[in-house]
């Protein structure tokens, strides 16, 4: 039980922690002071006190699409065992259900971009869409090779991995997949270089022009879902990534959570290092996901 | 026994429900409303009947001889049967229902008889290819099927593209009927009868042979549900009849192919290894292909229809699967695959019919089909709204409603083939077609969100759509109980596991049996989580309205980057939200564009215009047609057009077979 209540508090309260960082990496490497840490928190809090403003000509799409992401994204979250926590909800089948969450999400919040019917808006759900249509494949043969090297379809038993271990013929597939899982991984939370959450032009942007027109608790909302989006993918990646457990739950936990923070630092390093790569040029670095995950899977299966 | 009685009174009162309108005025409501209390009855009645052969154990059948030549009057009504009657006494009478108010007698004066008539011909010959178990009556009743589907989807004949898409539908199902002759003649050459049975079949039919018949199944039956690359007929067939009948043709007809494929390989009882994957390989290109197609569309309706061409393909991969399974003896992967098949059928019939009936409120209310002049209509017909997004939503196969049950099933039993006790070298390469269906899953959000986002979100894109408004009653109700059946489905799949699971245990009754659905494929969860997401975004809906100024809403202008005076012509179109797509995937869809040029100093004014049409039909089934064309009218003096020759042919060919038996004795 205890084991519950930490993993549902975790979930809840950490995530919006994982901007904070990566904010706090950015302006390290800019030689900036930077935002506090919890600033995202800061933000939260903010927003949930304001009004919001409505586009004439929304109706309720608008308003459903924060709401279904961010109740689909926390779903996803109580599926996912986060470092040497098991999940609190499992069963046969659930990774599918995961993957498939992601899906309701996005349907909603690209339909929710549409109903505004900003030209701009209506350009970032149509690239969302496009490229969710390559890191889908990526992850699903992401998620074969897990399921194959452990031998279960629930994802807990998956990410844990087989009780002795990974048998040391499964380490090349499983740095292909984490590879592969980490292109996923930054696609799916709108980060450089596929992304910039913070670019400052309409028509260069994916995820940001999709929420242009949510204000107000609604946008905290999208940005509190989006954060869980990140701990919720990043968690699934540290299992491949770091698959050691000392068996103490306390220091597992901390481990997890330092392991986070860690990958939440890198992301913020390669935001710092890198540009983004140009809109034409993102379905090869996706297509490049899949290609190392397929290549995990044969591997495997050969 | 009385089970059988009340079907096959259900299909003669089905088959029959249009014609007493023929005895009233041609512009009378009483004759359309007749023929739909007609079909209300006799779907009644089937319903009632299939609900008795559930309750009861036997399976029962009917054989009386007939005076036909060959075969005999042979029906009989088991599992799987029951799966597909249940669709025919479904979606049909909603359409009917529905079409009281979109093909009303008095506007369409002309020819709302005829398409009563063939209507519910159409209803009525598809149950009964569901229970006949004689060849000969089932060809019959499969003729009966293509010609009534012919006459009631080109009633609008005076259009030159309808005329187009039903020559095109009536050769593609000539052609495929041609494969069912040839399929039943080996049939009855190796079993010595048409009875359709796998008693007479097991012993009598060697491996050459049963391969031959399966391929002979797929293609033929492949043309009628319309697996790539037999589908050509389909896209322009469902957009030019009227919605209420394409949804019968979507939602049901296409089903019968299936069912096709699926009664024949219950009947022969050891499939080899590779019927299994070349069926699955055929499904994963048909759905990949099929969606693919369906976001390059800008018709409505013709992107539902490559949508229908998707689905089937994703039944064909479930298909595949049981049939691997079936040949490896291992039954988790027949219920899991032949489960998710047939749910998925019934799945597919429940929000297909949903959105096209839906589409045809459309088009009443924009006067066209095309997506990118339609726009803003949920403001202006919120029930239609709400209603499409679930038959969106559960085509896309997303939780909570009824797509994802069968999907998920289906991934399940993918997911299943890594277990390495197959025992074949290799075999696990088969789950990487779960990959084809994580893109077709993708792909689908896309196509959908493009259409229901053009078609129902943003600002009116014409003048029609500007004062559109809520369809009537009778139109939205049968809509709307296809939505619940969504819904219900989606959240209490288990509910509909018995019945799957005793058609999985017909169609492979030595390995089915062994392992129900539950033991495999939890699907209690998918009613728990289906619930528990519901009951999160309603908490969450609550915590923001509790929230201490959310009730202020201030109303606004869309954000347009200080442009003052954003028009509804500037709004992203269905056409440019699917551009990238069809560009990723142009190597298939061969996209055309016709792109602006300027010329001159003084630009003149210069177009851009844009289609994906059909690959293989523009490209490849035409060509060869018009080839056709060219050399073959040589033959035509056989074609004197003079019935008394036609049967001499008849007569020397008679004799010339007579002759050739005589000296082959």
């Amino acid at each position: 039980m205890t084991e519950k209540i930490i993993h549902v508090a975790l979930l809840l309260i950490l995530p919006p922690l994982l901007f904070g960082v990566i904010g706090k990496t950015k302006a390290w490497f800019a030689g900036r002071v930077g935002p506090p840490l919890l600033q995202p928190y800061y933000d939260l809090i903010k927003l949930a006190r304001k009004s919001m403003v409505f586009s004439r000509t929304t109706t309720w799409v608008f308003r459903a699409g924060p709401v279904v992401t961010l109740s689909a994204a926390l779903i996803a979250g109580l599926m996912v065992p986060l470092g040497a926590l098991d999940s609190p909800i499992a069963f046969t089948g659930d990774l599918i259900l995961f993957a498939y969450l992601f899906g309701l999400a996005r349907f909603f919040t690209t339909s929710a971009a549409l109903d505004t019917g900003s030209p701009f808006e209506g350009m970032g759900s149509a690239r969302e869409v496009t490229f969710a249509c390559l890191t889908e494949p990526a992850l699903f043969l992401a998620l074969l090779v897990l399921a194959k090297a452990s031998g279960s379809l629930m994802l807990t038993d998956l990410l844990h991995g087989p009780a002795e271990g990974f048998s040391s013929g499964m380490v090349a597939p499983l740095v292909l997949v984490g590879i592969g899982l980490f292109i996923v991984l930054l696609a799916e939370t709108c980060r450089i270089p596929v992304d910039d959450p913070n670019t400052h032009l309409e028509l260069t942007m994916i995820h940001e022009v999709m929420v242009l027109d949510h204000s107000g608790p609604l946008f905290g909302v999208i940005l509190y879902a989006s954060s869980i989006k990140m701990f919720v993918l990043g968690s699934v990646l540290l299992h491949v990534a770091f698959p050691f457990k000392t068996g103490e739950v306390w220091i597992d936990v901390s481990l997890f959570v330092l392991e986070i923070l860690f990958l939440s630092i890198l992301i913020g390093t390669i935001e710092s290092v890198m540009a983004r790569l140009q809109m034409r040029h993102v379905p090869y670095l996706l297509i490049a996901a899949t290609l190392f995950c397929s290549f995990g899977f044969l591997l495997l299966v050969r | 026994m009385l089970s059988l009685w009340m079907v096959l009174a259900a299909v003669a009162i089905l088959a029959l429900s249009g014609a007493p309108a023929y005895l009233l005025a041609s512009h009378s409501k009483a004759g359309q409303r007749i023929s739909t209390i007609l079909m209300l009855i006799g779907s009644v009645v089937g319903l009632l009947g299939i609900a008795r052969k559930i309750s009861g154990v036997e399976t029962p059948s009917l054989q009386f001889e007939w005076q036909i030549p060959w075969g005999q009057f042979d029906v009989s009504i088991d599992s799987i049967s029951v799966i597909f009657l249940a669709i025919v006494f479904v979606a049909p009478v909603l359409g009917s229902i529905y079409g009281l108010s979109y093909w009303k007698s008095s506007e369409h004066p002309e020819n709302s008889r005829r398409l009563g008539l063939f209507f519910g011909l159409l209803a009525g010959s598809m149950a009964m290819v569901t229970i006949a178990r004689d060849g000969v009556l089932f060809l019959i009743a499969w003729e009966a099927m293509a010609i009534s589907a012919y006459f009631a989807s080109t009633v609008e004949e005076d259009s030159a593209e309808v005329r187009r898409a039903g020559y095109v539908y009536l050769v593609a199902t000539h052609v495929g009927t041609l494969c069912l002759f040839a399929m039943f003649a080996l049939w009855r050459h190796s079993t010595g009868s048409f009875e359709l049975s796998a008693s007479a079949s097991s012993f009598s039919i060697t491996g050459e042979m049963a391969g031959a018949i399966f391929i002979l199944t797929i293609i033929g039956f492949g043309f009628k549900a319309g697996l790539m690359p037999l589908h050509v007929w389909l896209p322009g067939a469902h957009a030019n009849a009227p919605s209420h009948v394409s949804a019968v043709m979507s939602g049901v007809m296409l089903k019968m192919g299936i069912y096709g494929i699926v009664r024949m390989t219950s009947l022969l009882v050891r499939p080899e290894i590779w019927w299994g994957s070349s069926l699955l390989i055929v499904g994963a290109i048909t759905g990949v292909a099929g969606i693919a197609f369906a976001i390059g569309q800008h018709d409505l309706k013709r992107l539902l229809a490559y949508s229908s061409i998707e689905n089937i393909g994703i039944i064909a991969i479930g298909l595949g699967l049981a049939l691997l399974g079936k040949s490896q003896n291992r039954p988790d992967w027949v219920v899991l695959g032949f489960g998710a098949a047939l749910l998925h059928v019934w799945n597919h019939s429940l929000f297909k019919s949903l959105l096209f009936l839906s589409a045809g409120s459309i088009i009443h209310a924009g006067h066209t089909r095309e997506i990118d002049k339609l726009g803003g209509l949920a403001k202006k017909m919120p029930r239609l709204a709400i209603l499409f997004a679930i038959g969106s939503i559960a085509i896309c196969a997303l939780p909570p409603f009824n797509g994802f049950a069968s999907e998920w099933l289906l991934y399940i039993g993918l997911f299943r083939t890594l277990s390495p006790d197959s025992g074949v070298e290799g075999l696990p390469v088969i789950a990487s077609v779960s990959v084809a269906l994580a893109m077709i899953g993708a792909l689908a959000v896309a196509c959908f969100v493009k259409l229901f986002g053009t078609v129902f979100l943003g600002t009116p894109r014409s003048e029609a759509t500007l004062h559109a408004h809520e369809p009537p009653k009778s139109m939205l109700l049968p809509i709307a109980l296809l939505g619940a059946g969504c819904a219900f489905i989606g959240i209490f799949p288990s509910i509909v596991s018995p019945a799957l699971e005793s058609a999985a245990g017909e169609w492979a009754p030595s390995s089915a049996s062994k392992v129900s659905i539950s033991e495999v494929a939890p699907l209690r969860w998918i009613s728990i989580m289906g619930g528990s997401l519901i009951c999160l975004a309603g908490a969450i809906a609550l915590i923001l309205k509790a929230l201490p100024r959310a009730s202020v809403a201030i109303e606004a202008g869309t954000w347009d980057c200080g442009y003052a005076r954003p028009a509804p012509r500037m709004q992203y179109t269905g056409s440019s939200f699917g551009g990238s797509i069809v560009d990723l995937f142009a190597f298939i869809l061969r996209p055309e564009a016709k792109k602006p040029s300027i010329e001159g100093a003084f630009a003149k004014p210069s177009s851009h215009k844009s289609s994906v049409p059909d690959t293989v039909l523009d490209k490849l089934v035409l060509p060869i047609f018009r080839m056709a064309g060219r050399y073959l009218p040589a033959l035509r003096v056989m074609q004197q057009g003079k019935t008394q020759i036609y049967v001499l042919y008849i007569l020397i060919i008679l004799i010339v077979l007579l002759l050739l038996e005589t000296m082959g004795a």
